[in-house]
């Protein structure tokens, strides 16, 4: 794990494999989601994987109605929206993700500063694999 | 503290053009262009001789996937009769004719060239709203396109941000795009040039003419409430906070200061000009603003050696209604979470006290993205100069104006300040 290169195709095959990781600089320890090559703090080359635990806070979203072609093919649209947003992770970085088991129909029931969990949807299959991060509502939280 | 920046050679704008945005089914980007330099040639009072242009910088972000056609620049080059001399695009997604301006400018002030035409310009109609919607998102940042942000995803994100931060609500946005037709129908090369009553008039009429049932707004706010004449894109963006699907162009021709004259007694100056660039909605810190945004401003800020007070109109990059709300914060016209108050108080009404996009903006002038930065240098030009028609700005005594125009989900910024003497 350890030897793998700090970039998005890394980041990709973590999600893969249902790990969440983020690079921390080993000179100053600042830590980066997803993860980056080189440190934008202090501007040094040597990072370390870390695992995320993959809890946060959902910082802003939006339910779309009008997507992309890969989206309308999963059945989004219109009459189904699908919802994607910016969480926070308790470990202080934020990514951009799917939201997934809210009510898209009905967005003022999505509050922000709601926790969140994180999940990994999987597409595709063998060299088409593809992993999305994607996040949901914290167990016992309201949605 | 940024560093203080001047140019090293004065630079004026002596004239100014741009075709009417809108969809046309029967004109292609050249078509475009020559409205757009034909309208230019014709401003600048005592002329200019096509001839005497030493090059041309071009903005186009992306006609390679609207219209299957890439390097522009050349094409336009030729049409005007500028071939063999240089022609460069510039790319900055829909900042990319503010781009061509910016290096216009330094081209000139630099000295190497005299006299230059920049411009820009963008051709989506033949696209269908899906596939421009595909087009755009390559704009965005790579996790946000797997993420499945499209553009107006990502701006209502900043919505529900905003809204969140400073207890604003959608409400907030109808006072957006309210003003937006209220000023474009004033403006004849706008694509909508109606107000929201006037669209709520003829659909009416529509549905008596056609027996169907007549709708009962009460006003422009329950319209635009009503999801049936409103409908969601991206929630809390509805279909009338989103810029248009537009095919337009625009020109300007930028001079060395000292050979203003030999165009026109009236030119604008370039007082400051400033550019910035931004990352992602993960990587921001704050998301209800834009970073590139406040420090482009503060760039031509520094170099103009004034601040926002002193802006007395702007044009600024309303591809969503939310975004322009952000964008009048960021550019210190309004406090943080000041700006949809400002808005509702009529503070940016053609008859208020820091007129915001009496073009239209692009919800309503219409968004060829390449075109859009130098089409809003033609909206400041005709105010400032007192050519803007019925929605000239009234007070008379109008000196300094700005643009402000934002590339990608503001990966691209920049803001443009120009003066009358």
């Amino acid at each position: 794990m350890e030897a793998r290169p700090f970039s998005d195709t890394s980041f990709d095959r973590f999600l893969d494999e249902e790990k969440l990781m983020g690079s921390r600089c080993d000179t100053c320890g600042a830590l980066f989601v997803p993860p980056r090559p080189l440190c934008i703090a202090c501007g040094g080359s040597e990072m370390e994987w870390v695992k995320m635990r993959g809890t946060g806070t959902l910082r802003a979203f939006t339910c779309i109605a009008v997507g992309p072609p890969a989206m309308r093919q999963e059945g989004y649209g219109r009459a189904r929206p699908y919802c994607t947003g910016v969480v926070e992770l308790d470990e202080g970085c934020r990514v951009v993700a799917r939201i997934e088991d809210v009510n898209t129909n009905d967005p003022q029931t999505i509050s922000i500063g709601m926790p969140v969990t994180v999940m990994f949807l999987h597409r595709g299959e063998g060299p088409d694999k593809t992993t999305y991060l994607a996040f949901k509502p914290a167990e016992g939280s309201e949605p | 503290m940024q560093k203080k920046r001047k140019l090293g050679r004065g630079v004026a704008v002596v004239g100014v053009g741009m075709s009417k945005f809108g969809m046309f089914k029967d004109k292609d980007s050249k078509d475009h262009f020559v409205e757009a330099f034909r309208e230019m040639t014709a401003s600048i009072d005592k002329g200019v001789d096509p001839n005497d242009i030493d090059a041309l910088y071009l903005g186009n972000f992306s006609n390679d996937f609207f219209t299957h056609q890439a390097h522009w620049g050349p094409i336009v080059a030729d049409i005007i009769g500028h071939v063999p001399k240089p022609a460069t695009r510039t790319e900055g997604a829909c900042a990319s004719s503010a781009l061509a301006f910016r290096e216009g400018v330094f081209a000139i002030a630099s000295g190497f060239y005299d006299i230059v035409l920049v411009g820009g310009l963008e051709v989506m109609s033949m696209r269908s709203t899906e596939e421009v919607a595909e087009g755009l998102a390559l704009a965005t940042i790579p996790y946000e396109g797997k993420a499945a942000f499209t553009f107006p995803g990502v701006f209502g994100a900043t919505a529900t941000a905003y809204f969140d931060r400073y207890q604003a609500n959608r409400e907030h946005l109808f006072n957006v795009t309210i003003k937006s037709h209220s000023n474009a129908r004033l403006n004849p090369r706008a694509q909508y040039r109606a107000s929201i009553r006037e669209i709520m008039d003829s659909k009416i009429d529509r549905a008596r003419k056609k027996g169907m049932e007549v709708p009962t707004w009460a006003d422009e706010k329950e319209f635009l409430r009503d999801p049936a004449a409103n409908p969601v894109v991206a929630w809390p963006m509805h279909l009338f906070d989103c810029c248009p699907i537009s095919d337009g162009a625009s020109c300007a021709l930028l001079v060395g200061e000292e050979l203003a004259k030999d165009f026109t007694d009236d030119p604008l100056h370039v007082i400051g000009i400033g550019q910035g660039s931004g990352r992602g909605l993960h990587a921001k810190e704050d998301l209800t603003t834009f970073e590139a945004t406040r420090f482009a401003a503060q760039e031509a800020y520094g170099m103009a050696g004034i601040g926002p007070t002193e802006i007395q109109l702007a044009e600024v990059h309303d591809c969503f209604s939310i975004a322009e709300i952000v964008h009048i914060e960021d550019l210190g016209f309004f406090k943080p979470g000041e700006g949809y108050k400002a808005v509702e108080e009529g503070r940016t009404r053609l008859d208020g006290p820091k007129p915001i996009n009496t073009s239209g903006g692009l919800k309503c002038k219409g968004h060829p993205v390449g075109a859009t930065g130098v089409a809003q240098i033609v909206e400041i030009w005709e105010q400032l100069r007192g050519e803007a028609g019925e929605r000239q700005v009234a007070g008379g005594d109008l000196r300094v104006g700005a643009t402000h125009n934002l590339g990608g989900t503001g990966g691209t910024c920049t803001f443009t300040i120009l003066e009358r003497r």
